[in-house]
């Protein structure tokens, strides 16, 4: 266990020592953050849709006492939404995502040498492929996380209305009750540290690599499984340090 | 010239190579000949610098590459082409962009105009300059190797690597991929280090064959003195190959023309 932390470590450091210039570096991160962006914007709204939906049905559903006003569901959905569900669900479902294809990617490259033919050009393998996608990722994912709180709160409101739990103006009421902007800070510290450990995560997995595509296809699964244990680690951490 | 001298590596306690020391000649297709699992590709790898050998040294025309400063090793490697065993091009790349990528990486100070016309000028000495625009999968594999050449050509390499240019090709194919290759070598006077197990490369294009035989050199020498060479092992490699053995049957038949006749004339004609 130690043995592997210390080899992400030295992994890490690789790729920022010896970097390539900043125009190469820039162009990659621009070709990486759109892939992820434009990959993942489907799923993440959807997901994030259909989350703010639900938490609004099955909290009404819960909230039978007629003292309780029912502005307090929509208090409720934001609350939950931005604080919890938005960044960490999006970061699971773009573990799967985003982890699983940058695994892949890595690994293929291995296998089929493309690694080996970049380091024989003298250029640091890590610091060309790795950087540019965890920078990339560390970027998106809060934008993500902005897109689904949106949507999640947009579909809180849709399934409340529509289906005629509550009347629109509680729902406004209620989102617009006691906010508090820390907690929009705070989510999208967490998207970033869940970035981080999702790409770092799965670079290192895939950038390693050895034997044939059976091998790339257990990285990307192996990616995957240990990037979301480590959201949720860090989920709680971040919880404790932060709150 | 590259000299290897002593050069020994192991993984977990299995000795792979023995204390191997050779000559890389300039100018010349230097042929590294064995049977598989010998150690020739471990031996390529720790010679441009992708693995770190145990023991022993590698001199680059004067400069020592092994445990040398990363400057250095970096001002080396960027004289290094390498054509791999299944050509690592870059999938997400077109064909063009393949080759135009270390010149990209490596010239930063070239212009986009000269980029293009070098792009176009090593397509077009590999014959491929009307596949610039296709995409790796969309080529055959014979035409993969002659991207990979473009592309380890392209900066102007002082010495080229091969593992294998031609597995799993078709022997017409092959052959044209060899004829390549020397060409190159002998047209830019490079030093030029070809991994090989194929007899057809051996009388076609080994200006200096360095036969490897279980993390050993055994012999080195030219193509003309590799048919009497008196090495056990390599006899038994060299002539267990069918088209020598007949060529041997024919000699032995019809008088001593058999095995020239077979070096000189066939291959030239395909
Ligand atoms: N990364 C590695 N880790 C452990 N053992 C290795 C590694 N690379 C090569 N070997 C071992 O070294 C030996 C020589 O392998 P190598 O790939 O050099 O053979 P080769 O001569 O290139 O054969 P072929 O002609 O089949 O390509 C093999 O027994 C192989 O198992
Ligand atoms: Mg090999």
């Amino acid at each position: 266990m130690l043995k592997i932390f210390g080899s992400f470590v030295l992994f890490l450091y690789n790729m920022v020592t010896r970097t390539e210039r900043i125009r190469v570096l820039w162009n990659r991160f621009i070709e990486e953050a759109t892939l992820i962006g434009v990959n993942s914007i489907f799923i993440v709204g959807i997901v994030s849709a259909f989350i703010g939906a639900v938490t609004c049905i099955q909290i009404a559903y819960n909230l039978t006492n007629p003292l309780i006003p029912k502005s307090t569901i929509g208090y409720m959905v934001r609350e939950m939404t931005i604080l919890e569900l938005a960044p960490t669900i999006t970061s699971i479902v773009l573990a799967g995502k985003v982890g699983s294809s940058i695994a892949g990617g890595l690994g293929t490259m291995r296998i089929t040498e493309q690694i080996s033919a970049l380091e024989v050009m003298g250029i640091n393998s890590t610091s060309y492929l790795v950087l540019p996608r965890i920078l990339a990722s560390m970027f998106m994912f809060p934008l993500l996380v902005i897109l689904a709180m949106a949507l999640s709160i947009l579909g809180g409101y849709l399934a409340g209305t529509l289906s005629g739990v509550m009347a629109p103006q509680d729902y406004i009421e209620g989102i617009r009750t006691d906010f508090i902007p820390y907690n929009i800070v705070f989510a999208l510290i967490k998207a970033v540290v869940f970035a981080f450990l999702v790409s770092g995560i799965s670079a290192y997995k895939g950038y390693y690599t050895e034997g044939g595509a059976l091998e790339v296809g257990a990285a990307s699964t192996a990616a995957v499984t240990n990037s979301i244990i480590a959201i949720l680690l860090a989920d709680y951490v971040l919880a404790a340090v932060l709150l | 010239m590259i000299e290897i001298s002593n050069l020994e590596k192991s993984f977990d306690g299995n000795q792979v190579l023995k204390g191997i020391s050779c000559t890389l000649e300039t100018g010349k297709c230097n042929l590294l000949l064995g049977g598989s699992g010998t150690g020739k590709s471990v031996l390529l790898s720790c010679v441009v610098g992708l693995m770190k050998p145990d023991l022993g040294s590698i001199t680059f025309d004067g400069t020592v590459y092994t445990n040398s400063k990363v400057d250095i090793r970096q001002e080396i490697r960027r004289k290094i082409g390498m054509l791999f065993q299944g050509s690592a091009l870059f999938d997400s790349m077109t064909v063009a962009k393949n080759v135009e990528f270390p010149l990209q990486m490596l010239t930063p100070d070239m212009s986009l105009e000269e980029r293009r016309d070098r792009v176009e000028f090593c397509l077009k000495r590999v014959g491929l300059e009307n596949a610039g625009n296709k995409m790796p999968s969309e080529i055959s594999g014979g035409m993969k190797k002659r991207v990979g050449i473009a592309r380890a050509i392209a900066p102007n390499c002082t010495y080229l690597f091969c593992d294998e240019p031609n597995s799993g090709l078709d022997p017409a194919t092959s052959i044209k991929i060899d004829e390549l290759i020397a060409e190159i070598t002998h047209e830019y006077n490079i030093t030029t280090a070809i991994i090989t197990h194929d007899m057809n490369s051996v009388v076609g294009i080994g200006d200096h064959i360095i036969f490897l035989h279980q993390g050993k050199k055994l012999w080195d020498g030219n193509k003309e003195e590799i048919l009497n060479a008196q090495v056990p092992e390599l006899r038994e490699f060299i002539f267990s190959s069918s088209l020598v053995r007949a060529a041997k049957r024919v000699e032995e038949e019809d008088g001593p023309q058999g095995l020239e006749h077979l070096a000189a004339e066939p291959l030239s004609e395909v």
